[in-house]
């Protein structure tokens, strides 16, 4: 006997063609759990999005739980032994596993702790002489295969929902090429720069519609370089705006994403002083 | 009454972060209860030290995807305070905006998508969407409006984007904000159908003599800055906040826990109602009255209307600071500060309670030092005191073991734990 809910599944179409619903699972690591929230946003469309898979595990909001999932979306970064452990089962259960925001990508806000390159002293100056343990922050593909990234802290509601569509759908998810510049400059946005303000949109991907420079802050870089980043360029504008080239490093270092950038420049400014 | 319980919640479900239940009653006697928190640091105080003072709001609104205004706020405060800037009247006005609409998202998230659901029998909001579409709708329409006056004043309802020293990046769209005003104004009519299904719940009956702890301020409901006050009489000043949290680690909890009178306290919603009952709005207080609320309430369990009732404060409030932004032409968006060498403390009431953050600046306003002292760490040790006694009642009574598992997970609940947050 098929219950009422089973029948509407099995009646949805799109283009004639039938939908299914796959059975998603949501997990979090070493995060705030803010791009998690950011699913419950937009509640306007909500119902409709909650509708378009079956969540069978989501413990920041429902107690079922189910180790059937064929997609898991993974928030945040791996920082402990028991992390990687969750990390692999998580892959061994998923077809697709999708790293879910910039911790998952990057190692994000976490991996800043990383710059010191001395967890001991990291331990102590926040729980001194208790032992805790910790290891360097890290993506998620430093663990597992992943097979889809969803960039930004915090990952863009509006994004998240276009990707799900498109997997349900088995549509091919594709991420912009070209820097949030190009998104800055259809808005029509004041050049930050302009106003003295630091700024990674011409060397971040784009796709978060230039979330912060239209709301008058510089790009922090949580999405990631686009494949089209020209650094040397984004440094002589830096330089000819008078910007001091600490602040950029404050903004390359954040997120993780231009991790290999940062260090270079951290190593520079340091043998400077 | 001879039972015995084993109760063995690992990684409890709906609520932030990672937290076990462990309950073993043999013979009627308890053997073991506790609340372990297991969340993993992410060292957020190591992390700012060398930083310049314009990363410490960035980063720390970071620490919680839930309350990142209210963190992003404590940490502006406390660069203020140790430049020694005072913002504008009108950056007071939204930033207090602003962390109304926070409280009210929070608190209606907490109340409705994680809360309710125990109380309607079913595992999440999702069942609730077939069995109770109304309510549904109304926890939604409210969420939504609480996030969208966030977006218009924030920049972004999670992680803000125009929050900075000095003030606002840029100011919100004075037409938006005669048009949320009517949503405020229409979101009462939900806040009561939502205080008439509260009246509908039994709230557990438990009772455990609490030393409650929140900020004060004289004739106001205090939501940012203010003198630090607890129930027991302890009166302590914004920058003697160290003397209130007495901080120490225990073996069960990756999150440093605190005491003061005696041996754990609590923050938040209830604490902040029993301190400061008489400053509440009269609406509000009538809620909280008309719900069996009242100064000192004991029970744990009634956190979840002290939310509700404070839903209704901070939209009636917000209804007020609309009035006044709108009564005068806007002034700058944001002021010049000069960073100055010096040690800064900011507290600030976030949803789950007094949140505290202290940075100490060299003369080029880079961070030497940081602490943040987090809500859900101050109750930590008062939710693992709270099982302790539950547990004991339960064993007395002889409750069922299904009863006593959904009872203490319902505990933990009430006190809406960040618990990501509280291990930062």
């Amino acid at each position: 006997m098929r219950d009422e809910t089973k029948m509407k599944d099995d009646e949805r179409t799109y283009l004639g063609v039938a939908v299914p619903r796959p059975p998603v699972a949501f997990f979090e690591l070493s995060s705030c759990e803010g791009c998690q929230l950011q699913l419950f946003n937009n509640e306007a469309g909500l119902l409709d999005f909650l509708d378009l898979v079956e969540i069978v595990n989501f413990r920041e909001a429902m107690t079922e739980k189910s180790d059937h999932y064929q997609i898991a979306f993974v928030e945040g970064s791996v920082t402990r032994t028991d992390e990687e452990e969750r990390l692999r089962t998580i892959r061994d259960n998923a077809e697709l596993v999708v790293a879910l925001g910039s911790c998952a990508c990057f190692g994000g806000v976490n991996q800043l702790k990383n710059r010191f390159n001395d967890l001991d002293w990291v331990v102590r100056e926040v729980y001194g002489d208790y032992a805790i343990s910790s290891q360097a922050a890290r993506p998620l593909a430093d663990v597992i295969r992943v097979d889809l990234e969803i960039f930004g802290c915090p990952v863009k509601k509006e994004e998240v929902e276009r990707i799900v569509t498109n997997l349900v759908l088995g549509k091919p998810v594709h991420h912009p090429q070209y820097p949030i510049c190009m998104e800055c400059k259809a808005r029509e946005n004041v050049c930050l720069f302009d106003l003295g303000e630091p700024c990674l949109g011409p060397v971040t991907r784009a796709g978060c519609d230039a979330w912060c420079p239209s709301n008058r802050l510089g790009c922090w870089g949580c999405r990631g370089p686009a494949p089209a980043a020209n650094m040397a360029e984004l440094r002589d504008i830096v330089v000819r705006k008078q910007i001091s080239l600490e602040r950029l490093l404050d903004r390359l270092e954040c997120f993780g994403g231009f991790a290999d950038e940062a260090h270079i420049l951290r190593q520079e400014l340091e043998g400077r002083s | 009454m001879k039972i015995s319980c084993q109760v063995d919640v690992r990684h409890l479900t709906r609520v932030e972060g990672h937290g076990n239940i462990k309950i073993s009653i043999v013979d009627g006697l308890v053997k073991e209860a506790s609340w372990e928190v297991v969340e993993t640091p992410r060292f957020f105080e190591a992390m700012l030290v060398g930083k310049l003072y314009e990363n410490a709001p960035y980063i720390c609104g970071r620490i919680c995807g839930i309350c990142s205004i209210g963190h992003t706020l404590a940490s502006i405060r406390t660069i203020e305070n140790a430049f020694g800037f005072r913002p504008s009247g009108q950056t007071d006005r939204l930033r207090l905006l602003l962390k109304h609409m926070e409280t009210l998202q929070s608190h209606i998230l907490h109340i409705y998508f994680l809360a309710a659901p125990d109380y309607l029998g079913v595992g999440s909001v999702l069942p609730l969407t077939k069995s109770h579409p109304e309510v549904v709708q109304q926890a939604l329409r409210l969420k939504q409006l609480a996030n969208d006056l966030c977006d218009e004043v924030g920049g972004r309802r999670l992680h803000p984007t125009r929050t900075v020293v000095g003030g606002f990046t840029m100011l919100p769209d004075r037409h938006t904000l005669g048009r949320m005003r009517q949503r405020l104004q229409a979101s009462l009519a939900d806040l009561a159908a939502g205080a008439a299904l509260f009246a509908g719940f039994t709230i557990p009956d438990f009772q455990r003599e609490t030393e409650f702890v929140s900020l004060h301020q004289e004739g106001a409901y205090p939501f940012i800055g203010g003198d630090l006050r607890s129930s027991d009489g302890v009166c302590k000043k914004e920058h003697e906040y160290l003397a209130m949290t007495n901080e120490y680690m225990a073996d069960y909890s990756t999150s440093k826990l605190s005491r003061l009178s005696r041996q754990s306290f609590a923050v938040g919603a209830l604490a902040r109602v029993n301190n400061n009952f008489h400053s509440l709005h009269p609406a509000a207080r009538a809620v909280a009255e008309e719900l069996g609320l009242t100064p000192l309430s004991h029970n744990p369990y009634m956190n979840n209307v002290a939310q509700l009732v404070e839903c209704v404060h901070v939209v009636q409030e917000s209804i007020s600071l609309i009035d006044e932004l709108l009564a005068v032409p806007w002034q700058e968006a944001r002021q010049v500060v000069e960073p100055r060498a010096g040690i800064g403390v900011g507290a600030v009431e976030v949803p789950r309670g007094i949140l505290y953050h202290c940075l100490e600046f060299d003369g080029q306003g880079r961070i030497c030092k940081a602490d943040c002292v987090i809500p859900t760490s101050q109750n930590h040790a008062n939710i693992h005191h709270d099982i302790k006694a539950l547990a004991g009642e339960c064993a007395a009574r002889g409750t069922a073991d299904q009863e006593i598992e959904l009872l203490a997970e319902m505990l933990v609940r009430a006190y809406d734990p960040c618990i990501s947050c509280s291990v930062h």
